[in-house]
């Protein structure tokens, strides 16, 4: 058993060492995504899971953003259109009664590509602040749309009967397999989009952005390569639509507002564009400052505003940048310092009186939790230089951690 | 008399009062090295531009192997065998020099709406574009990102770019722009090893790259060409030396 557990550690040790950085980060996000169900019993129950879904099906609608914004150098302000297309493709299916997988998936995926060929050829001939326009313009058509859709809830959205069947039966009832669905969803998403950047197609779409007059000029015409791309970024946000539908069994015409085609955008940008393992961090950290800084304050945002605006002045890159500029040792730990410390006086500044005014109890969760992280810094720092040298020496710990808890909890079970 | 590779008829730009090209006729010929002289302002930029495509004609064709592409876009121009070098460098900054120049290989190479395999792994891509690489002698700089290489090294990245796309024309708009005295020497010795395959049309100011490389010389004095001949005759035509050259040339 033990042997058993060593070695395949040192296989996961020695793929993870073949791997780029940003293919490690994204293989230990993808490793604790996959361990959340297990853990979720212990640290508050299927709350945690419900979250996870919702950072995995935003962080498959940003890296479908990321294609436009980071590869393709095209800023849609309206690419929540595409959710929620998927997501009415999908409730409208089911109050039909056509709620299996065999159809409702790829009606999702088709409507939403036609939905982008249809508004990105048009979009794709404009560049720059009119293709802002005009995407946010065709965004807040679809919205509209659908809040006139009086057979499907107008306004009020549309209860789905139930989630998509699959094979007729409805095991994405069950919470664990859905999550597990949508992993094996973000996975795939993720492999597809980095293949097509590193492919012709992408080394096209990339040279667009970097220049291009050259591109031209050896004979490159942009419009049917950015019209390609917005119709693939389109149908794989579709899928997130999809998704979402199932995971809240709801679709409302809040899911393509305006506002959540800003969201995504935030969520790319503070991810890190250029990187694929960038908006998956950045889906991640959007939700989860979402859930918590809503829950200290209801003017979380006066909060979140100014986070943001330091992320654009101080990590270009987001925070697949700043890991980037950390690993390079580029990126100083009095910087991240000076940065929390900007972070605090902005938000004095912003006059956020509900956070000193927060309950006792919190307050105190609040200060442990900074007391910890605080620990977890300095002992992060004062470990980082053998750890430069070694990566393995972190994993050699975690594992010798994990035989100890093996071996502890194996004592305690044949003690009960 | 083999039939003119280019061929341009009456070709006129105006920029409102400006007229930047006014009627100009040229032919170029196969295997020539056809340089364009002029004092700047001349309109030497705008008629590459237009032979490329860059900008539309006011009027006049321009005929490319006898076909018209007046009206044709500039991608399709290449596609044709029209490859050009731009004065101000264009090269694309986050892509290594082995990139750059293998995106010329890929365009006029199969179709690039593939998107699973991996581009930087084709050789048939990667071997044409090193040899380009070769001629301009920046192999050992293949694996640097263009944004990184001097001024100099972008210079010869250009014209390995536009050799890479195996070129019936170039246009090379003041190649040894900003260049160096040894960099400029280094450039007229490799454009001569290309000029012995290849159909050039030269814009230059360096005078010895000129006198060095062309075959026939035209001298273009605002908008319209003043004289067209060997470098012989257009050193002793009079009107040349009125206009461009001044006496003491």
């Amino acid at each position: 058993m033990r042997e058993a557990l060593r070695s395949s550690i040192d296989t996961a040790v020695a793929v993870l060492r073949t791997l780029a950085f940003g293919q490690r980060v994204a293989a230990c996000l993808f490793a604790l995504l996959a361990l959340l169900p297990l853990l979720s019993p212990m640290l508050g129950g299927s709350y945690l899971l419900l979250i996870g879904e919702r950072v995995m099906i935003y962080a498959i609608a940003a890296l479908s953003l990321e294609l436009l914004i980071g590869v393709g150098g095209l800023v849609s302000f309206g690419h929540a259109a595409f959710l929620g297309v998927g997501a009415y493709a999908t409730g409208m299916l089911a109050s039909h009664g056509l709620g299996t997988l065999s159809v409702a998936l790829p009606a999702a995926l088709i409507a939403s590509a036609l939905f982008a060929l249809a508004t990105g050829a048009i979009a794709v001939r404009t560049r720059g602040v009119y293709f802002i326009m005009i995407t946010l313009a065709f965004g807040q058509m679809a919205f509209f749309v659908a809040t006139s859709l009086a057979p499907y809830g107008g306004d009020d959205g549309l209860t789905l009967p139930t989630r998509t069947l699959v094979l007729g039966t409805r095991v994405l009832k069950n919470e664990t397999a859905f999550f597990y669905a949508i992993l094996a969803m973000l996975a795939v998403t993720y492999l597809l989009v980095g293949r097509l950047v590193a492919s012709r197609f992408g080394r096209v779409l990339r040279g667009l952005t970097d220049n291009e007059m050259r591109m031209q000029a050896i004979g490159f015409t942009p419009y049917a390569y950015r019209v390609t791309a917005y119709v693939i970024a389109g149908s794989i946000c579709g899928l997130a639509g999809f998704l979402l539908a199932n995971q809240t069994e709801f679709v409302s015409p809040a899911y393509m507002h305006w506002q959540r085609s800003g969201e995504l955008i935030v969520m790319v940008l503070l991810g890190g564009t250029g990187t694929l393992h960038g908006p998956i961090l950045g889906a991640a950290a959007f939700l989860m400052l979402e859930e918590t800084l809503s829950r200290l304050t209801e003017h979380w945002k006066a909060i979140l505003g100014p986070l943001l605006v330091l992320v654009v002045l101080f990590a270009k890159g987001g925070i697949a940048g700043a890991m980037e500029a950390w690993r390079q040792r580029k990126l100083t730990f009095a910087q991240l310092l000076a940065a929390a410390d900007g972070l605090a006086r902005t938000m004095a500044a912003a006059g956020v009186e509900r956070w000193r005014l927060g309950s006792t109890a919190l307050r105190g969760g609040v200060d442990r939790l900074a007391l910890l992280a605080k620990g977890a810094t300095k002992r992060a720092v004062t470990r980082w230089k053998p750890l430069q040298v070694a990566l393995g020496g972190r994993l050699v710990a975690l594992r010798q951690s994990a035989e100890r808890g093996l071996a502890l909890a194996a004592a305690r079970w044949r003690r009960r | 008399m083999n039939a003119p590779v280019l061929r341009l008829e009456r070709l006129s730009k105006s920029f409102g009062a400006l007229r930047a090209t006014d009627g100009i006729d040229l032919d170029i010929l196969p295997g020539e090295t056809h340089a364009i002289i002029g004092p700047n302002g001349a309109g030497k930029t705008t008629l590459i531009h237009q032979v490329s495509g860059v900008l539309a004609s006011d009027s006049g064709r321009i005929l490319f192997d006898g076909r018209d592409v007046t009206h044709m876009a500039m991608p399709a121009r290449a596609h044709l065998g029209l490859a050009r070098s731009f004065q101000i460098t264009h090269v694309l900054p986050r892509f290594s020099a082995l990139e750059n120049v293998a995106l010329a290989v890929q365009a006029r190479s199969g179709s690039s709406f593939h998107f699973w395999q991996p581009v930087a792994r084709e050789e048939l891509l990667n071997a044409p574009a090193l040899e380009a690489l070769a001629v301009v002698d920046l192999t050992a700089r293949a694996h640097t990102p263009a944004g990184a290489l001097s001024h100099g090294e972008k210079r010869r990245l250009e014209l390995a770019i536009a050799l890479a796309q195996a070129p019936r024309l170039l246009l090379l708009d003041e190649p040894m722009a900003g260049a160096g005295a040894q960099e400029t020497h280094r450039l007229i010795a490799t454009l001569r090893t290309v000029k012995r395959a290849t159909t050039m049309v030269l814009v230059e100011h360096d005078m010895q790259a000129v006198f060095a490389l062309a075959d026939r010389i035209s001298v273009l004095v605002e908008g319209r060409i003043l004289a067209t001949g060997t470098p012989q005759d257009v050193r002793a035509d009079p009107a040349v030396r009125a206009a461009y050259l001044g006496e003491a040339a």
